[in-house]
């Protein structure tokens, strides 16, 4: 349980991260908080030949009120956007969501970017970003773009991130009067992988329902206001979209009623917290 | 940018438990194994070594972190605590030198540890938390220790060990 050998680079500007990127492409791995990428190294699931450290990049460290989003920079610790004063008000969701990620141990290093750059299907943060519809940003020499959530999530563990492209950042849109935000998670233990989690979005028209920790990412529906034996039978077929699998924490089944059950709970809560 | 090499050690400046401290090592050492195997300081337990037990828990720039999720050169001019660190030194010569911090004490009158591998990775988190929150409840305390595993005790001395010293330290305003 120790990790291989590799190069380590303290990046002291964005261009330089981006310079190393470009040169030694998919032998390079970005290290932000190390809380997924450490035990990948120890467990050799990673072997990269150079390890590129952004923590110490001031430009971004920066969590940014931007045109009615939230930008949050790829070395943002998941406690320093937790710690954020008006996060409940800007962005509920992430405010109900991150005291579920690892645990504040973990979370003390952890950053927001870094969740989300490794795709973990049970992860809640990229569960949020798809249930808000946020866009991840990235830069590669002479070059950068923004990507939808929907379109760099693309399966277990994998993003749209080319191997010469950095993560500088992803942007959620904040809060709009009206809407209403609900997070529900279920697993065997507070800070294990989720077994099912529930992130929903409900405003006076529609409700936005995203899953996580059954499908091989985390998959959104957007409905009308559906209510009664509509919304069941919604989330029902939802529940079997999602083609769950049996494993050792849980049965395709169990997963399947969590999403029914778990997913008219947080539509419920959603609802109530409206305006 | 300096590119620290594989192959060879480098040199890493930090300070632990308020000592300026220089030592070397590989890029890939983990902090946990830099510390006890270059440093000496054996104190921080090594358990899982990926981050779910809690028995390296240590304190980096003051919060709690688990020192296997991270790299020894991670850690160049940062603060780092650990439960060496935790009882006050020196300050009381006549009367036998050094005490046990007010938290490390109630651990020891609550029996709130059996084989105490756990317990220098929970001591360093209460020791945070207890910090920023002077009058946790019962439901908080048991949501923050759910970071850490420990086998014996099933919890209830180490929570009761921490409402004592949260009680203690709000009445004596005295260092954790």
């Amino acid at each position: 349980m120790k990790p291989p050998r590799f190069d380590y680079v303290r990046a002291e500007s964005r261009a330089e991260a981006i310079q190393v990127l470009a040169a030694e492409g998919a032998d390079a791995r970005v290290i932000a908080g190390g809380q997924t990428l450490i035990p990948m190294l120890s467990m050799r699931l990673a072997r990269p030949k150079v390890l590129v450290d952004i923590m110490g990049l001031a430009e971004l460290g920066r969590i940014e009120h931007r045109d009615g989003t939230l930008h949050v920079g790829s070395a943002v610790r998941q406690s320093a956007l937790l710690a954020l004063p008006d996060l409940a008000r800007v962005q509920p969701l992430l405010a109900q969501a991150l005291p579920w990620v690892g645990h504040a141990q973990t979370r003390n290093r952890g950053t927001v970017c870094g969740s989300i750059a490794h795709a973990d299907p049970s992860a809640e943060l990229p569960l949020v970003l798809i249930a808000l519809e946020g866009e991840v940003h990235l830069a590669r020499r002479w070059r950068q773009r923004k990507v939808r959530a929907q379109d760099f999530l693309v399966g277990m563990m994998s993003t749209a991130r080319a191997d010469d492209e950095l993560i500088t950042g992803v942007t959620f849109p904040q809060a709009r009067p009206g809407q209403g935000f609900a997070f529900r998670e279920f697993g065997r233990r507070h800070g294990d992988f989720a077994l099912t989690a529930c992130a929903a979005v409900a405003d006076a028209a529609s409700i936005r329902l995203a899953i996580g920790g059954v499908a091989d990412r985390p998959v959104a529906r957007t409905w009308g206001n559906l209510t009664g034996s509509a919304l069941e039978d919604a989330l029902n077929e939802l529940a079997h979209a999602l083609d769950a699998r049996d494993d050792l924490h849980a049965s395709a089944r169990m997963r399947r009623d969590l999403v029914r059950k778990l997913g008219a709970q947080t539509i419920a809560e959603a609802r109530r917290c409206r305006d | 940018m300096p590119r620290l090499s594989a192959e060879t050690r480098h040199a890493i400046t930090f300070t632990l438990n308020g000592r300026k401290v220089t030592a070397e090592a590989e890029p890939r050492m983990l902090l946990t194994d830099f510390l006890r195997h270059v440093i000496g300081a054996t104190g921080t337990h090594v358990g899982c070594e990926h981050g779910v037990c809690g028995a390296c828990t240590i304190q980096i720039d003051g919060q709690p972190a688990r020192a296997c999720l991270a790299l020894a050169v991670q850690v160049q001019g940062a603060e780092v605590r650990t439960v060496e660190g935790l009882a006050p030194t020196g300050t009381s010569a006549g009367e036998g030198g050094l005490r046990l911090s007010v938290l490390q004490e109630a651990f020891r009158r609550n029996h709130a540890l059996q084989c105490g591998f756990c317990t220098a990775g929970i001591l360093m988190s209460l020791d945070a938390f207890l910090r920023e929150h002077r009058d946790p409840g019962e439901a908080e305390l048991r949501e923050f220790l759910s970071g850490h595993l420990c086998r014996c005790t099933g919890y209830v001395p180490i929570v009761a060990a921490a409402l004592e010293a949260a009680g203690a330290l709000r009445e004596g305003g005295a260092d954790v």
